[in-house]
């Protein structure tokens, strides 16, 4: 057995595969196939102070290797995940990363104060959402909206913060350099990029949201694009995610510049594909004679 | 209540009407687990989300289970292109069956189309305590009546054109049966404005109901939350899960236009 483990901000995940927000409940959802403790952490659903119904259905689209979506953040509340969530994911989970969206700011700092003295291990600020018309991506599609949130929020929270990219901006390092000014610890990237499916016969939206977000390996190339420009930027440690199915990607994305990575569409293709992940990712150190991850993190041999 | 993931074989495969398929695969432990009105989810062969399909039966002593389903685009034709021999990649069973309580003497099964299927495991577990009211497009569509009568079920059959059995839309065959015979309760699956037509019906006789509803569905166990059914209980409205807290729902909870 090779050594998984991997370090973003002092919390050790013992290994990198993180199940990503919105695609895995809250940690309750795949128990019945393997425990939670076989995946290095999960990012919870994405929560804000106050319930959200989400949007009116349909919120899913099928795509050329992907998928678009449209939930809306339909969540029951940080107090509600606190409450009824969090106890089981303390007792199962490994790293258990609360993934916070605001409206406001003052949305977001009440959100990280209501965390601050719980059992999560790190918060993942979205401001990457493109799926709520007020908040969301609209903080993180400018430098100083991603950095005052950034900023808000640092000042709120003792947790350690990772910031959730939108990939639906014209040059994506300048809002990561934009949040590690700020205190971030970590960035996460890419969240969804924003699409649309129409219905050739009722030539009405597939979305009732009209737009969505685009995930699933469609994305990929793009997400490992980023990473790597990201990468280059910025110091803080880099969580890669987008269109991950298989352990070669994982792997892919590493190279490009990431510490960890999460899952989430290859989820729902393959729900044993995290695992599948991890399995690969243990063989391919073991062959190779890799140490630690940290040793392909970013080697990628540009031309 | 528990579900499995694994690729089982296909052990048979018949086409049964136009573009509809039924398939049985050898999962002894799915096939322990199931019961009537609950869903698998079927990876299709290059595809990003699995297709939902209900689980049209299920054998317990044999460890099978049994899917109809219609193509209906390319997704459910890659898997309709599946043979004896292949494996079938599914999750199962999940969601929430038909909950029938022992005391319920007459329930009566009302399927429209592709809904029909889900039904005849209910069918086959309440044998000549059921009656089922069958509604197809036309005779070309028809599919499982006969073996409905074979479990005991009392079957009518209704064409949108008229070409077999009743001319027109099941509720009137219901709203007839409820008013005539009465039922303990009724157990639906189809298409949103017919099972909206049958709650009604129920609601007026004062019978209780229960729908299967169907919405775009994601991961299939909860946790994406996009297969959303808006519904209200204690005067709440929020969104449920289709595939989760569903596919049953009471058809009083079911906001129908929402």
């Amino acid at each position: 057995m090779a050594d998984l483990s991997v370090k973003i901000a002092g919390v050790e995940f013992p290994n990198p595969v993180i199940a990503a927000s919105g695609t895995y409940g809250n940690g309750e959802c795949f128990t019945d196939l393997y425990p939670l403790s076989r995946l290095g952490g999960v990012s919870c659903k994405g929560m804000t102070i106050e319930p959200k119904m989400g949007n009116i259905p349909p919120r899913i689209a099928e795509t050329p290797s992907g998928i678009l979506n449209s939930v809306g953040l339909q969540n029951i509340g940080v107090h509600g995940f606190i409450d009824y969530y969090l106890p089981t994911l303390k007792e199962e989970g490994n790293v258990i990363i609360a993934n916070v969206a605001g409206a406001t700011i003052d949305d977001y700092i009440a959100a990280a104060e209501a965390l601050d003295n719980t059992d999560v291990d790190m918060i993942e600020l979205n401001i990457s959402c493109p799926n709520v018309k007020a908040g969301g991506a609209t903080w993180g599609v400018t430098c100083e909206g991603a950095a005052s949130v950034t900023k808000a929020v640092r000042a709120a929270t003792s947790k350690p913060l990772i910031v959730k990219l939108t990939p639906n901006v014209t040059n994506i390092t300048e809002i990561a350099k934009a949040v590690e000014a700020e205190g971030a610890d970590s960035i996460s990237l890419i969240n969804t990029l924003l699409g649309m499916r129409i219905d050739i016969r009722t030539k009405r939206p597939i979305l009732h949201n009209n737009v969505g977000g685009l995930s699933g390996p469609a994305v990929f190339p793009v997400a490992v694009r980023m990473v790597w420009q990201c990468y280059n930027a910025v110091k803080i440690p880099i969580i890669g995610m987008g269109g991950i199915s298989t352990w070669e990607d994982a792997v892919e994305m590493m190279l490009a510049g990431a510490t960890a990575i999460q899952m989430g569409t290859a989820i729902f293709t393959d729900p044993w594909s995290p695992i599948k992940v991890i399995e690969g990712l243990n063989d391919y150190m073991d062959k190779n004679g890799i140490k630690s991850l940290s040793e392909i993190t970013g080697q990628v041999k540009p031309y | 209540m528990s579900y499995y993931c694994d690729r089982y074989p296909i052990i048979e495969k018949k086409s049964i009407s136009k573009d509809t398929f039924s398939m049985t695969i050898y999962a002894p432990e799915p096939a322990k687990a199931a019961h009537a009105g609950q869903f698998a989810t079927i990876s299709a062969p290059g595809f990003t989300l699995r297709r939902p399909i209900s689980i049209c039966e299920f054998s317990r002593s044999k460890g099978t289970l049994r899917f109809v389903f219609e193509v209906r685009g390319k997704g459910t034709e890659a898997i309709s292109l599946l043979n004896p021999g292949d494996n079938l990649d599914v999750l199962a069973p999940l969601g929430n069956g038909f909950t029938v309580p022992d005391t319920a003497r007459r329930v009566i099964l009302v399927g429209g189309g592709i809904g029909v299927p889900p039904l005849l495991a209910l069918a086959k577990k309440l044998g000549d305590r059921s009656t089922a009211i069958l509604g197809f497009r036309d005779y070309s569509r028809i599919i499982l009546a006969d073996e409905f009568e074979k479990y005991g079920a009392n079957t009518a059959i209704c064409t949108d054109d008229g070409s077999v059995g009743y001319h027109g839309l099941v509720t009137e065959p219901l709203s007839n049966t409820l008013k005539n015979v009465g039922a303990d309760l009724v157990c639906a699956c189809g298409p949103m404005p017919m099972l909206n037509a049958i709650a009604k019906v129920c609601a007026e006789n004062d019978v209780p109901c229960k729908v299967s509803m169907e919405q775009r569905m994601g991961c299939g166990v909860g946790a994406c939350v996009v297969c959303s059914c808006l519904t209200v209980r204690n005067g709440q409205e929020y969104y449920s899960r289709v595939c989760k807290d569903g596919p049953v729902f009471d058809a009083k909870e079911v906001k129908f236009n929402g």
